[in-house]
């Protein structure tokens, strides 16, 4: 196991409500208390952008821009094995990031992924086990790019040929009647791309749940008394889809497109492809999703997660544990087993509306924060 | 919140790519700033451009006669074709010293999104380009992109059943990047080092 990184300072500069902030943190366990809407979550989500690149409660990026200004700034240093680093990104609404590692400019932003890395659980994740696939596919690219840096860019890729292809899809719709073999020529040029990242993401994403079914289970073991275990599946678009091997998800994927052409013709959208993938959970002989109790979603919310923070711990080193006022939506039990499991992690970033909230368990640095300021107070 | 033709100036000179909201501003308050004698030399030159500068009628490269001086150089070897998608693609290529052959210009790449096509590209003059069975390599170099990439598949496919030699360059460009990022001697290596695409 490797050192894990420490955030040792964040400055933020117009990033959500905060003007300006300069906050300086220690190994161990921070919480941030304040009233509702003081800040407490952008802070943390700051910490959270910079090892996703992404807002664990958004999907664009505008809303964290402090209203009326262009540019947000986040930068952080982060200390491993007695070696500094920083690493800074600046984002311009609708327009491309950037960002900087020891203040030089990197040639893409997702150079940056894999210094900062964190496990994020908050009052949003019971939409990983009760909302739509897409929560899903997000909590899994989340964790993979993390692990894996470099499929960010498979990601942004895919996305992209996706938007190619379907803008293509809608226009041939039409075209097709007078121009067949044009249509299809077209389409193949894209197939051929888009067969190749889709089966790439395919593949990583269902061992990544491989890895994480084992330490789900246990987690969920520990988490209820109850006889039921969770697992899950990766369940892909296309039926039998092999997803042992990149060349063979290809190949699968290509073929399902020439199947589907027709209908992919007629809606103008990709049919087939990890957009449009899912991880099926279920609780013993059920799946989650409609059938488990609120208590039993909770639960396989958060054993995903811990499962999660097991998994990078054991890869490689622990990750920044944050925990997004959390402690109000569990039950005493419950609330009772994640801070025995959390209160040793190197680093653990905790919001609560009260002080009370957070388990004694869990005493250690206190912030108060209001209006878009942090003091440190004990 | 200007008025009339500083307004005028501000939304025109925004339009150009790569220029924002405040770098337009910043423009125009120089130029309303500069020397009237500047101002109107550049407002020649513009004009001026858009009338003498044309089109190759072969290749499709910037020149201000009929067709461009690398077609008419008899120099240049006439059995290869690099296919680009700009001039300034051509001017980049030809910086390496690398290539002594021909070019053909498409003028963009395929990008569904921007309503783009292979018709709205000047791959019909490529094709007709070829009939006299001269040429017997094409090199596609164009973007290494997504869009750079499908362009390249559909010529690759296109061109396959007429029996040519079809190479791309070699990987080592920027990947995501435009050929006219690439140094010299990164997109000289990768024209030595051009692969044949398979159709
Ligand atoms: N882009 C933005 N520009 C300015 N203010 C913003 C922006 N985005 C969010 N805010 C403000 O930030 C505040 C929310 O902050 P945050 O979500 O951190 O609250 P919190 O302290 O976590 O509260 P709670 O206890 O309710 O979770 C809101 O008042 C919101 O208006
Ligand atoms: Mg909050
Ligand atoms: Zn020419």
């Amino acid at each position: 196991m490797d050192s894990p990184a420490i955030v040792r300072h964040i400055s933020l500069a117009d990033f959500r409500n905060y003007e300006h902030l300069e906050v300086s943190l220690e190994p161990g366990i921070s919480s941030f208390v304040g009233r509702n809407g003081q800040g407490k979550t952008n802070l943390i989500e700051a910490v959270v952008y910079l090892s996703t690149l992404g807002s664990h409660r958004v999907a664009s990026d505008a809303p964290l821009v402090r209203r009326g200004t262009e540019r947000a700034l986040i930068r952080a240093d982060v200390v491993r094995d007695d070696r500094s680093l920083q690493v800074e990104v600046e984002i311009t609404a609708g327009k491309a990031n950037r960002a900087r590692i020891n203040k030089s400019p990197v040639p893409r932003t997702r150079e940056i992924l894999g210094i900062v890395r964190t496990v994020v659980f908050a009052p949003e994740d019971l939409a990983l086990v009760k909302g739509d696939p897409a929560e899903r596919r997000r909590f899994l690219d989340d964790l993979l790019v993390q692990r894996h840096p470099r499929l960010a860019g498979t990601r942004a890729d895919y996305d992209r040929l996706l938007k190619q292809r379907n803008a293509l899809l809608k226009s041939a719709g039409a075209a097709r009647r007078t121009n067949p073999q044009d249509v299809t020529r077209t389409l193949e040029v894209w197939d051929d791309q888009i067969a190749s990242l889709g089966a790439e993401i395919t593949v990583s994403r269902r061992e990544l749940a491989d890895l994480l079914r084992p330490r789900a289970a246990s987690a969920y073991a520990e988490l209820i008394d109850s006889g039921d275990t969770i697992d899950f599946d990766y369940e892909t678009s296309v039926p039998h889809l092999a997803t042992t091997d990149i060349v063979a998800a290809r190949e699968g994927l290509l073929a399902a497109m020439a199947e589907r052409r027709r209908d992919e013709l007629d809606r103008g959208v990709t049919l087939v492809g990890p957009h449009r993938d899912d991880l099926l959970l279920t609780l013993g002989p059920a799946p989650v999703k409609g059938y488990a109790s609120h208590g039993e979603s909770w639960s396989a919310a958060l054993s995903l997660r811990l499962a999660c923070y097991d998994l990078l711990t054991e890869e490689a080193a622990p990750p920044v544990l944050v925990l997004d006022d959390v402690f109000a939506e569990l039950d005493a039990s419950r609330r009772a087993h994640l801070a025995g499991r959390v209160a040793q992690a190197p680093q653990v970033l905790i919001t609560a509306a009260v002080a009370e909230d957070v388990p004694a368990l869990l005493e250690g640095a206190r912030f108060d924060v209001m209006d878009g300021t942090v003091e440190r107070c004990g | 919140m200007y008025d009339g033709v500083v307004a005028d100036l501000i939304d025109e000179l925004g339009r150009l790519p790569g220029i924002g909201p405040k770098s337009a501003q910043r423009i125009a308050f120089y130029l309303l700033q500069s020397d009237p004698a500047d101002v109107r030399r550049l407002a020649e030159v513009l004009v001026t451009v858009k009338d003498k500068v044309r089109f190759c009628a072969i290749c499709g490269h910037v020149t201000d006669e009929e067709t461009c001086r690398i077609c008419r150089d008899p120099r240049r070897d006439s059995t290869a074709l690099c296919v680009v998608e700009e001039s300034k693609d051509v001017i980049a290529v030809e910086k390496t010293g690398e290539y002594r052959g021909r070019y053909h210009v498409l003028g963009g790449a395929i990008s569904p999104i921007d309503g783009i096509g292979p018709d709205d590209l000047r791959i019909r003059e490529l094709l007709q380009r070829l009939t006299d069975g001269e040429v017997t390599e094409i090199i596609v170099a164009t973007d290494p992109n997504l869009e750079g990439e499908a362009t390249a598949t559909y010529l690759a496919r296109l061109l396959a059943p007429m029996g040519l030699t079809v190479t791309r360059l070699a990987s080592g460009l920027p990947v995501g990047g435009d050929l006219e990022y690439a140094d010299e001697v990164t997109l000289g290596r990768a024209f030595a080092g051009r692969r044949r695409l398979d159709a």
